[in-house]
This record gives structure tokens, sequence and C-alpha cells, in this order.
């Protein structure tokens, strides 16, 4: 389970989270809606201790993640896979060793390392690209390389920062169904955040809109397809203000 | 005008704070010997071979250089195989450490901060901390030594090469014959001019790259923060080699 308790950061004179309060059961995929700026990514680096919370709680698995060690934080996400906004690929680095990367920091023997970054490129239908550089890569399968890294961990949680930004409409249901596939496959606990309401609406069991730094509501799919909160109904709506 | 200065000494107290966990964090990370190892011989490689023909180019004009002018200094006033023992001094003491040092400053500093920078900027930093892996030990540590082992290697041709071409422009075109020039070389040698300029090349070496790696991995923004960064590296870092260089000579000469 991942909980945010009352968390607040801010970049020197600007608030971007203000008691954000959230919390993803196991298993499910939770989807962060909300507009451009407002906080997304920042609340998912909490999770994952890359930032850290002026104040209130980021509690992953019964653990604190601002009071962990380096040892303990290093622990804990080895159980996270995070799939990067623009992939976040190592360029001097092949396909195949972009994956095996975080399978190296464990103690495998080189002959599973390959098996397991097989099995994710298949996953990913991304068979057969395993020596091409990430800057031979289209937008979607370098998309397809982060989430295949991210995979090949067998991880227990899944973030992904806005999975289907910048990408046309069929790579973007292909990336959604991925997602949908990796939960099926691997029973991950996820998060999702994006602005894309048809990818919310795919791969969500429940959808949670942040505005102005706070969760202004969560439900499930059909909760917030219904909404008569007139912010939440603009946004998925998409109608200007 | 007090609210500035205010503001600047905090700036610069948070720098030099940033600047100490930055070398806390890296000296942490040193037992993580399997991860930088293997690393640091891919970036000796890439710092030593690449910065290699800069270092030697620039050596070698400074070599002809040297002879020319110490001749013309010396001529009618002092015996001219002196030509040879200023061209070795210099080179050894000064000229070999320091302009390899600035042109590397430019060659290795820049690279690493644009780097650095841009693996901040994309990312990737924050990818491989989502993989359990440092950056520290990943990136700055292997940059480091390498830099600090491989400075001192680059200088050592540098200066061979400078006193080769400074004996050459003595033969050819100030009469000097070859027992002359190696007279002056011997004269006031001592085994010091050669520690001493090595040492000081490894202490230039660690500051560029640490330079690099603290610039680098503190941008921000995009491609705007990396090219403010990548000039800021060279500009500290020659800035910081200059300072060295009169701290080393006030303290070890």
């Amino acid at each position: 389970m991942i909980e945010l308790k009352g968390v607040r950061k801010a970049f020197g004179e600007h608030v971007v989270l203000d008691d954000c309060t959230l919390t993803v059961r196991d298993r499910e995929t939770m989807v962060v809606i909300g507009y451009s700026g407002t906080g997304k990514s920042v609340l998912l680096k909490h999770v994952v201790g890359l930032l850290l919370p002026d104040a209130g709680q980021v509690i992953v698995d019964g653990q604190s993640v601002p009071d962990l060690n380096r040892h303990g934080l290093s622990n804990l996400r080895a159980q996270i896979g995070y799939v990067f906004q623009a992939a976040a690929l190592f360029d001097s680095m092949t396909v195949a060793e972009n994956v095996a990367l975080g399978l190296r920091r464990r103690a495998l023997a080189d002959d599973e390392i390959a098996e397991r970054v097989s099995e994710a490129l298949a996953l990913v239908d991304l068979t057969g690209n395993d020596d091409k550089l990430p800057a031979e890569l289209s937008g979607g399968m370098r998309k397809r390389v982060g989430i295949a890294r991210a995979i090949a961990l067998r991880p227990r949680y899944i973030l992904y920062d806005e999975p289907t930004t910048g990408l046309d409409p069929v790579t973007s249901a292909v990336i959604d169904q991925l997602m949908v596939r990796t939960r099926e496959h691997l029973g991950v606990t996820g998060i999702v955040v994006t602005h894309d309401m048809r990818s919310a609406y795919t791969v969500g069991d429940r959808i949670a809109m942040l505005y102005e730094g706070k969760i202004r509501q969560v439900g499930s799919v059909a909760e917030i397809q219904a909404t008569q909160d007139p912010l939440v109904r603009q946004f998925i709506e998409g109608i200007p203000s | 005008m007090i609210t500035a200065l205010g503001r600047n000494t905090a700036a610069t107290v948070r720098s030099v704070g940033r600047l100490g966990q930055f070398l806390s964090d890296t000296v942490r990370a040193l037992p993580d010997v399997g991860i930088w190892f293997p690393l640091t011989i891919t970036q000796m490689r890439r710092v030593g071979v690449d910065s290699l023909p800069v270092a030697l180019f620039i050596a070698a004009f400074t070599g002809i250089v040297l002879a020319l002018q110490a001749s013309y200094t010396f001529t009618g006033t002092v015996p001219l195989y002196f030509v040879g023992t200023l061209v070795g001094k210099t080179m050894m003491l000064e000229l070999g450490p320091v302009l390899a040092g600035l042109a590397l400053a430019g060659r290795v500093g820049a690279s690493m901060a644009a780097e650095l920078g841009t693996m901040r900027v994309t990312e990737q930093v924050d990818a491989l901390e989502t993989l359990a892996y440092d950056p520290q030990s990943f990136l700055v540590i292997p940059r480091i030594v390498a830099g600090t082992t491989m400075f001192p290697v680059i200088v050592a041709f540098a200066i061979a090469v400078g006193i080769t071409t400074g004996w050459l422009t003595s033969l050819g075109l100030l009469g000097l014959s070859t027992p002359d020039f190696l007279k002056g070389l011997k004269l006031f040698y001592v085994f010091k001019d050669v520690w001493y300029g090595l040492f000081k090349s490894a202490t230039f070496g660690f500051t560029i790259t640490l330079v690099g790696c603290v610039v680098g991995l503190g941008t921000r923004g995009g491609a705007e923060g990396v090219g403010l960064s990548t000039t800021r590296a060279v500009v500290y870092s020659a800035v910081l080699l200059l300072v060295l260089d009169a701290f080393w000579a006030m303290t070890i000469l």
C-alpha cells in the first residue's frame, strides 16, 4: 500500500503540494489527473524518495520513505519500477543494457539477467531490438523500453509519469494496453500520472484529481465520470474556462 | 545594499554547504568499489586518450616558444645553454601542468558538466536512483578518480614533448648543441621539479573533475541550464586551478 498523509512540498515560495492525502491500495492502479504543473510528478517522486516532503508522511509498504537510510531506500527502490515521462534511457547504452541495468544491481547470474531482459522486451513487443541505441528508437518505442526496464525488476509497485504524453492516439492505446497487461501479468500496485482522460479510463481502477496541491476528488472510474464537482467535470470534459 | 550583501553571503554559505554535502556523499559511496571501479577504467580512457592530443599540441608549441624567448633574453648576457635550464624547469614546474590543466578544464570539465547536466535535466540521474544506484558511485567517483590519476600521466607526456620541441628548436634555430642543451637541462635539476609538477597536476585533475561533476549534477532547466553549467564549469575550474597553482607555489616551493 502507498499512503501520502498531509504532504506539503514547496520550492522556494511556490507551494506545490499542500496537505495532500492519498491512499493507493494493494494491486490497484490509481490514476492521478490534473492540470499541467499542478505537482503530479512531484507527488510521484515523493513515493520513491527522489523528493522529500517538507511536512506530512509518505508510507510505502509500511515504511516511512523520508525516514529510510541509504540502505533502506535502496531496498525499497528495488521493489519499485519507475517509468519516466521522457523514458530517461541512458543514451550510451543499448536497449538491452538499459533494461539490464537495474538487474545488474542485484546478485543475479548473467543468464538470468539475459532471460529477464528478453522476457521484458517480449512483453513490450520489442523483441529483436536489443542492440539498438535509444537515439535509433521512436518516441513510443523509447517509452516501451522505459516500461520494460521497470518491469524487468519484477517490482511490487510501478509508477508511470505521463506515459502517453506526446504520443499519437494509436501508440497511446498500445501503451495503455501494455500498462493493463503489466498489471495482469505482474499483479503490481500502480500509480499513473496523466492528463490523458482516455488513458485514465482505460488503465485506472480509481482516479484522483490533484488541484492546487490537494486531492480534490478520488473515486472509481464510474464515480469520476458521474462527478458533480464542476472543477473535476471541467477537467475531464476538457471544457475551457 | 545590506540586503544584497546578506543575500550573497547566504548564497555563498549555501553553496559551501552543498559542496560539503556533495563531498561527504562521495566519500560515503567509496565502498561501492564493484560499481565505480569498472566505470573508472572507461573514464580513464576517455580523459586520457581524448585529452592527450590537445595537451601535446599545446606543449609542443610552448617548448618552441620557450626556447626562442629564452634565447632572445639570454643572448649577450647569459650563456646560451641556460635555454635548456629554462625550458626544463618551466615545463616541469609551471607551464606543463598549468597550460595542460587550463586546456583540460575546457576539454574535460566542460564535457563532464554538459554530459551530467544533460543526464540531470532528462531525468537519467533520477532513473539511476530509482534503479537503486547511487549517482556518486556510478557517475562521480569514476570521473574524479580518472581525472586525478590521468592528469599527471597527460602532463608527464606534455612535459616530455615540450622539452623535446625546445631541444629541437635549440638545435635547429639557435645553433645550440645537444650536449649544451642537456648541460643546461641538468644544471639546476632536482627530483622535486618532477614530483611537484605531477602532484600539482593530480590536484588540478581532482579539482576540474570535481567542479565538472558538482556543476553538472546541479543543473536545472533545459538546454539553457546545460549551457550555463558548461560555461560555469570552465570558468570555475580555470579560476580554482590558478588559485591552487599559487597556493602550491606558496606552500611547497
